[in-house]
């Protein structure tokens, strides 16, 4: 599919610099009017079913859910051929096959299942998608989603270079990485910045560590923390060195935070 | 001083710029507008941010805190290029200007896709009247049943299905054909003509059929109230598709991806029309069609006025803008 829609000038194209974007395989660079480019993950087939399939889920047991409801608290009959389908199936239906336009159209280009899986529609120059946009996406979905379980939408994020279907590739949208977990740490690096004389990359990989800690197996992480600790504690004595080995999970840990909280400079960077 | 403590000390200094922008953007967001204040403010803050994100990817290219700034000053650049909402006006622009751009662009083609109907139909009644067994492949058993008994298939469709249900399963299920026309135009062109070919042929051997059984009078009152928007809707959705493919076949711009985007964004609106003249439709023949105490001439003035209104909405003539220039 790729090969039919794009001309063999394609490269040139993208290496325009009148061009208000570039893009490779797996990245967007917008051109910014401040000088300072702004640089985008593009989701892959995997991140983009993922997404898929937790809207899919939301929407079937939304859908399941008011047919129940109905059924069971208002007693609407579920057949189709009766005047009670109009506050049973008709709804359910609306809310099964309606929930793509309607949430991205609510949500700036997000559903709950795209948010979930961390990756959001934008337009190809990095803005929000227009209206016309969202809808002509999902328009396409019909084609798309051909012949059975999005096959052609799937074999085509495959097949093109932005790992589009062929929606996107009508709309002119890119689903994008929506990196939430560093902005977070935005957040985070004041306080830590300002407790501690550990480098910056050093702070970064210590703070981590800490936040999964309790996630971490327990071998895994006092593997880990030894390893940085050693690095951290490069000066000094072999003898404290060797007695990292000893300290038990609790006191790697202790030893961990002390250094987010020193105001002793680091004896190295790790 | 080191040049790691550098670095603390100016992510220290600049922090709480950082978290005032977080909360600006987050405000933003979920705003429908803004006033022109905070419009500056936001542009302040992304040049600001953008100095920032410079010298961090300078600093610390790989770190978590540029990683921050980056997704932050995405953000940042999303609000600032977001398309305003022009609501009411936006709609008018889209009635007064949009569909009747589209419909021009597309009027050559919409004769095109007409023709090609109505030589489909011509072929259709062709078939059967010459080989009257071949209905089968165009009717369902239960349908030829009821023509052969000297019933149409239409005939107390109400007794068997409300007409709000009926109305609405009609309009879904001709919006889903007329979407699927327009769509087929990727495959180049060739699934919409199949689309269009397949629907004319249809109709030309149910008509030629029913004619062999003295039903065509009742079938021609049971289609010409919803009919003639209905067919034109499907052409106009036809025309669109074909477009679609002739983008993709002979690009108008730099590729012809561009070209397939460009050309779907300009015909967008005229389909967007179609959806709406489809509610009708299926109203119409959920309501009116099947309702025998309706006359022929009342059937006749529904199916001409709506597709005046129809015409009238393609051509942008009910929107003038009468105001003086």
């Amino acid at each position: 599919m790729d090969a039919i829609l794009e001309t063999p000038s394609r490269n040139a194209r993208r290496n325009n610099a009148a061009s208000p974007f570039t893009m490779t395989d797996d990245q967007l660079t917008v051109h910014s009017v401040t000088g300072v480019d702004l640089t985008l993950s593009i989701a892959g087939p995997g991140t983009r079913s993922y997404a898929f399939v937790i809207d899919w889920h939301i929407r079937l047991l939304i859908a399941c859910a008011w047919l129940l409801a109905a059924y069971y608290l208002f007693n609407v009959p579920l057949q189709l051929k009766t005047a009670g389908a109009l506050w049973s199936v008709l709804p359910a239906s609306i809310i099964y096959f309606l929930y793509h336009p309607v949430l991205e159209i609510a949500m700036h280009g997000r559903t709950p299942g795209k948010r979930m899986a961390g990756v959001r529609i934008l337009s190809r120059d990095g803005g929000p998608p227009s209206v016309t946009a969202l809808l002509i996406r999902n328009i396409f979905r019909l084609i798309d989603s051909l012949p059975a379980t999005y096959m052609i939408g799937l074999v085509t994020c495959f097949m093109t270079a932005n790992r589009v279907r062929i929606g996107d590739m009508a709309a002119g949208t890119l689903l994008v990485l929506d990196n939430t977990a560093a902005e977070e740490s935005l957040a985070r690096i004041e306080a830590l910045a300002a407790g501690s004389q550990l480098p910056l990359d050093a702070l970064e990989l210590v703070d981590q560590v800490l936040q999964r800690w309790e996630s971490l197996e327990t071998g895994s992480r006092a593997q880990i923390a030894r390893a940085l600790l050693g690095r951290l504690e490069a000066s000094a004595e072999p003898q404290a060195l060797a007695a990292l080995t000893a300290l038990s999970d609790s006191d790697l840990r202790a030893k961990l935070q002390a250094h987010l909280s020193s105001r002793e400079p680091a004896a190295s960077h790790v | 001083m080191s040049e790691g403590s550098q670095i603390r000390q100016w992510i220290i200094a600049r922090a709480a710029t950082w978290r005032t922008v977080v909360q600006n953007t987050a405000l933003l967001r979920s705003q429908r507008h803004a006033t022109v204040q905070e419009a500056l403010t936001a542009v302040e803050s992304y040049r600001a941010l953008a100095r920032d994100l410079a010298t961090a990817r300078r600093v610390a290219p790989n770190s978590r805190t540029t990683a921050g700034l980056e997704s932050l000053y995405g953000q940042l650049h999303g609000v600032i290029n977001r398309r305003p909402r022009a609501g009411i006006a936006a709609f008018r622009s889209l009635l007064s200007v949009d569909v009747p751009r589209a419909a021009h662009e597309l009027r050559a083609r919409i004769m095109s896709m007409a023709l090609l109907m109505g030589i489909s139909a011509l072929a259709g009644w062709w078939l059967i009247e010459t080989f009257p067994t071949l209905i089968g492949l165009f009717a369902s058993d239960d349908m030829i049943e009821h023509v052969e008994q000297g019933h149409l298939w239409t005939e107390g469709i109400i007794n068997i299905m409300p007409s709000s249900i009926l109305s609405v399963s009609i309009l879904a299920n001709n919006i889903v054909v007329s979407v699927l026309a327009f769509c087929a135009g990727i495959f180049l062109g060739l699934g919409t003509l199949y689309l269009i070919a397949m629907n004319g042929l249809m109709l030309g051997a149910a008509f030629a059929f029913v004619h062999q059984h003295g039903l065509a009078r009742a079938l021609f009152e049971f289609i010409i109230a919803h009919g003639p928007v209905e067919l034109s809707v499907i052409c106009i959705a036809g025309a669109a598709g074909v477009t679609l493919g002739e983008s993709i076949i002979r690009p108008t711009l730099d590729s012809r991806r561009d070209s397939f985007q460009a050309c779907a964004h300009r015909v967008a609106p005229a389909l967007l029309l179609c959806a709406v003249l489809l509610v009708g439709c299926g109203f119409i023949e959920g309501f009116i069609s099947p309702d025998p105490t309706f006359p022929l001439a009342s059937r006749i003035t529904i199916g001409f006025g709506y597709w005046l209104i129809m015409w009238a909405l393609l051509t942008g003539r009910l929107f003038l803008d009468k105001s003086p220039a």
